[in-house]
C-alpha cells in the first residue's frame, strides 16, 4: 500500500493505493494520527485507488472518525469509494457513519 | 504440499483447472497479499463472478488475520495451510492452523446499526466471514489442528 498525505488550507488529504489489510492498516492509522495529533480534524480520505480493505482498515477509519468528530471539531469524509469497498462498508453498517463524495475535489470543497 | 513461506510478495502461481490446490503460508501479515492472490485465482477458476471472488478474498483475509492474532497469538508462530477445492457448485476453502482453538460463539457479533460512539470494530472479521460466505464451519481437533471450512457457491443463472 502506498500512502500520501497532503496538507491543504482547510483540511488534510490522505490517499491510499492498493491493499489495506492487517499488514498495512497500521500505516493508515499512523497517517490519521499524525494529522489529528497536529490539532487538525478535517480529513479527506481519497479511496479511488484502494483495491481491497479488511476490517483492520475499517477499524482505522472508525477510530479516526471518532477522534475527528469529538467536540464537533471536524470529521473524516470519504472520496471516490470503489464499488466493492462501498459494499463492505454497507455490510458492516459503516455507510451512515461517513459522508461520501464522488471525488477528492468535491470532498475537499465541502470543508 | 508446496510452500509459499519464503516468497510472500510477488508470488507467481500457475493454477491449473485442478479440482484441488494446497499451499502453506507463514503466519505473518505479509503473507496476506499472496493468500489473497491464491484464493482469488481459485475463485476465478471456480467460475465465481467478480463480486464473489472479492467476497472469498475478504473472508479468507479475515480468517487468516484472526488465525495469526488469536490462534497463534502473534506473527511468525506457525503456518496456515490452505486448500482450495473447486467443483461444479463453486469453491471450498479449507484453512488449517496449529494454534489455540477458540469458541466462535464467544465472539459477540458487532452491532451494525450502532452509533459511532458505540462502534469498537470488534467481531467484524467473523461477522464478515459469515455474511460473505455461504458456509462457515469450525472444527477443533486435538492432534490435527484447527480446521476452518468456508464455501462459496456460484449464483444460480437467472
Amino acid at each position: 500500500m502506498e500512502l500520501t498525505t497532503e496538507r491543504l488550507k482547510r483540511c488534510d488529504l490522505v490517499k491510499a493505493t492498493g491493499r489495506i489489510d492487517s499488514q498495512t492498516a497500521p500505516q493508515l492509522e499512523e497517517a490519521f494520527r499524525a494529522i489529528t495529533d497536529d490539532g487538525r480534524f478535517k480529513i479527506v480520505f481519497n479511496m479511488v485507488d484502494v483495491e481491497f480493505i479488511s476490517s483492520a482498515g475499517l477499524r482505522a477509519m472508525i477510530n479516526a472518525q471518532k477522534t475527528c468528530k469529538r467536540w464537533n471539531r471536524g470529521q473524516l469524509v470519504l472520496a471516490a469509494v470503489p464499488e466493492r469497498i462501498y459494499e463492505t462498508l454497507d455490510l458492516t453498517g459503516f455507510v451512515p457513519l461517513f459522508k461520501f463524495f464522488d471525488d477528492a475535489v468535491k470532498a475537499v470543497g465541502s470543508f | 504440499m508446496q510452500s509459499a513461506s519464503h516468497s510472500p510478495v510477488g508470488l507467481r502461481l500457475t493454477l491449473p483447472m485442478d479440482t484441488e490446490q494446497e499451499l502453506s503460508f507463514a503466519g505473518r501479515f505479509d503473507s496476506l497479499a499472496a493468500i489473497s492472490e491464491f484464493v482469488g485465482r481459485a475463485a476465478e477458476a471456480a467460475r465465481l463472478d467478480e463480486r464473489a471472488v472479492y467476497a472469498v478474498q475478504l473472508a479468507v483475509d479475515e480468517a487468516c488475520s484472526n488465525i495469526i492474532e488469536h490462534a497463534y497469538g502473534g506473527e511468525g508462530r506457525g503456518d496456515i495451510d490452505i486448500t482450495c477445492c473447486i467443483d461444479g457448485d463453486g469453491l471450498t476453502v479449507v484453512l488449517r492452523d496449529y494454534g489455540r482453538p477458540f469458541d466462535p460463539n464467544s465472539v459477540p457479533p458487532p452491532d451494525v446499526h450502532a452509533s459511532l460512539e458505540d462502534r469498537n470494530g470488534r467481531g467484524l472479521g467473523l461477522y464478515l466471514m459469515r455474511q460473505l460466505m455461504d458456509e462457515v464451519r469450525f472444527e477443533f481437533t486435538p492432534d490435527a489442528g484447527n480446521v476452518l471450512t468456508m464455501v462459496k457457491r456460484k449464483q444460480a443463472a437467472s
